[in-house]
């Protein structure tokens, strides 16, 4: 049974992998691979809210920070992209004769796969250091750092010059290694990348939350203040997974938008940063497989919905958050974990009944009784 | 008489107008045990505020060792060798309670050596020895959180000691405890004086007895008397702050 359950991630992986793909069409390989980039930045989140305590709104503005970075690249790397004088098209439209600066770093591919994930780590660095030092927490921290998203969103909105504005970039009709990047030769690559680094993000948010430095993150959700006066600086602690999940959510982006095709302002959305924050909610906190199962199910879900009955998907959404936090607070994951079959069968009257003293003492001592989770009796 | 370890001189803490304290000053000599009583509003969690650096006193001063605590921030005057442990038992309800315990314990307090190094072997042995004074090794394993109050509160003075301090300041250590537990706890703080200074907030008499330390009487943040406990309580000022003004 151990064994068993040391193997399932890896069996899982293996799934996803090899047998996934030969029986879905690439349409549904390329949908499944953005639900799998999307689980990053689930894990990312979990890194900061499920552990640290911090909620933030904002982790958009990463995420879209990854994309625009990689699909830059794509589009200064591609030729038939090309405009007049050898830069993206777009370019012309709004006059631009030379590429900003800032692009310029772009032409190189080893640059870019740094970038995706450390423009959005100093990013994050920054604006959480700022944050943290003032000792803004709880709500506040939340609302900031949804300002701070559309402060971002309106910036990259209205930048045509810059960066096509709310046009957005185009990936599909890019080309890497010869391929084009929509093709579906290249999506089921994207697609075994995007398999392949989740466990790598799993690994990283488990080396951050397992440990001492682990039971920091925890003691700064469960009491900050107490966290201080134990002679600890919550500051950098919190910095640093911040940093950590600003930099996951910044290569879950670009693993996104090169399995969407566009990346664009709305990635800075305001409904889509609190999307990634229900992923979490509905597949549980505090832990990190919940945050992968609740992104790959909610979204997964989203397309189902979204095909039988466009529009009624926001219902539902909202429907499901709901549910989770009224009936599941710890979410699926942590529901399954803690005996939620019991609790089902108990809500029905057919769940096995814990001993009791006369029953314990008729059957003698001796008898162990099999001590229930300490949650038990609450449910 | 030596330089004292830790002394207020006039500090005042004032809350938009209102005066918590009003020109304290208190010295603590080293290995000292203290007791403060005093009725409720009389200023003494603030006068720990102040001490700690939560609150920033209006006037005054406070030094440690001879240098200004004032304007620093809490962890930093906690690494100076200074705990405190507060009113209600706070531990982190979602670790355990080895975990709170070795938290507490680590010396190094910056976020990489977490990240890296482990736990020296004394500071676990040392863990493990309060751990089984305060009787919570079997609940090693156990949440904090799903702990007894009583539990807790043995729980957060154990995090304190283990945190090592010099000066130890407890506020309201006993309450809640059984009657056992607080003969037991006014023992630990017996047994730690000497090594360390604690100062003692409560309200518990049969306890502040028990630690046989002189007593300082505060009043609205003033401080009203200081002496033994039998000598304090016969004070008329000290029995009309408790009881309000004698009726003829």
């Amino acid at each position: 049974m151990k064994l068993l359950k040391r193997l399932i991630p890896w069996i899982l992986l293996a799934f996803a992998l090899f047998i996934l793909p030969t029986f879905l069409s690439d349409f549904r390989i390329n949908l499944f691979g953005r639900y799998f980039s999307l689980a990053i930045t689930a894990l990312a989140i979990d890194l900061i809210w499920g552990y640290t305590g911090l909620l933030s709104l904002g982790q958009g503005i990463f995420f879209a920070l990854g994309g625009y970075g990689v699909a830059m690249y794509l589009t200064l790397n591609t030729p038939s992209e090309a405009g007049g004088n050898g830069i993206p098209k777009f370019f012309e439209n709004y006059g631009v004769a030379q590429l900003p600066f800032f692009w310029q770093p772009f032409w190189s591919p080893a640059f870019t796969l740094i970038a995706i994930w450390v423009l959005p780590a100093i990013v994050a660095g920054l604006v959480g250091y700022l944050i943290f030092r003032n000792r803004i927490k709880g709500v506040y921290f939340s609302i900031i750092t949804q300002a701070a998203l559309m402060v971002f969103f309106h910036f990259f909105n209205g930048q045509q010059k810059l960066i096509n504005g709310t046009n957005g970039l185009k990936t599909s009709t890019t080309e890497l290694f010869g391929l084009q990047v929509g093709s579906s030769d290249m999506q089921i690559w994207l697609y075994r990348l995007t398999v392949i680094l989740i466990p790598v993000a799993f690994l990283i948010c488990r080396y951050f939350t397992s440990g001492r430095f682990g039971d920091a993150l925890i003691a700064i959700r469960d009491d900050e203040q107490r966290f201080r006066f134990a002679g600890f600086n919550p500051v950098p602690f919190k910095t640093i997974v911040f940093l950590v999940a600003g930099a996951l959510c910044g290569i879950s982006g670009a693993l996104y938008t090169v399995q969407s095709g566009i990346v664009s302002p709305q990635f800075m959305s305001i409904s889509f940063s609190i999307e990634m924050v229900i992923w979490v909610a509905v597949g549980g906190r505090g832990t990190l497989v919940g945050p992968i199962i609740g992104a790959v199910l909610v979204n997964y879900l989203r397309s189902l919905v979204s095909e039988a009955l466009p529009e009624f998907w926001l219902f539902v959404q909202g429907a499901l958050f709901v549910f989770v936090v009224v009936l599941m607070p710890d979410g699926i994951y942590g529901w399954v974990s803690k005996g939620g079959l019991r609790t089902l069968l108990a809500a029905f009257g057919i769940a096995p009944k814990a001993r009791t003293y006369p029953q314990i003492d008729q059957e003698g001592p001796g008898m162990e009784m099999k001590s229930p989770a300490p949650n038990d009796s609450s449910a | 008489m030596s330089e004292p370890l830790l002394a207020l001189h006039d500090v005042s803490v004032s809350f938009d107008g209102f005066f918590a304290l009003t020109d304290l000053s208190l010295t603590l000599q080293k290995g000292e045990i203290k007791s403060i009583i005093g009725p409720n509003g009389a200023g003494k969690t603030t006068f720990l505020d102040v001490i700690t650096g939560k609150v920033r006193p209006t006037k005054g001063t406070v030094t440690f060792k001879g240098k200004s605590l004032v304007g620093l921030s809490e962890q930093r005057i906690s690494r100076q060798g200074i705990g405190r442990k507060f009113q209600t038992p706070r531990v982190f309800d979602n670790l355990t309670v080895l975990r709170n315990l070795e938290l507490a314990a680590s010396p190094n307090k910056n976020p990489f050596s977490l990240l890296t190094d482990t736990l020296p072997k004394t500071a676990k042995d040392e863990v493990h020895r309060l751990m089984n004074y305060v009787g919570l090794t079997p609940f090693a394993t156990t949440q904090a959180g799903s702990l007894s109050h009583g539990q807790k509160q043995w729980l957060a003075i154990a995090s304190l000691v283990a945190q090592s301090p010099e000066v130890l300041l407890l506020d309201e250590p006993v309450a809640g405890l059984t009657d056992e537990e607080t003969v037991r706890t006014a023992e630990l703080i017996k047994s730690l004086a000497g090594d360390h200074t604690v100062v003692v907030i409560e309200h518990d008499m049969e306890f502040i007895r028990d630690l046989n330390a002189p007593v300082t009487v505060l009043h609205q943040g003033q401080l009203l008397t200081e002496g033994l406990l039998e000598d304090v309580k016969k004070d008329p000022r000290v029995i009309e702050v408790y009881l309000g003004p004698a009726e003829e």
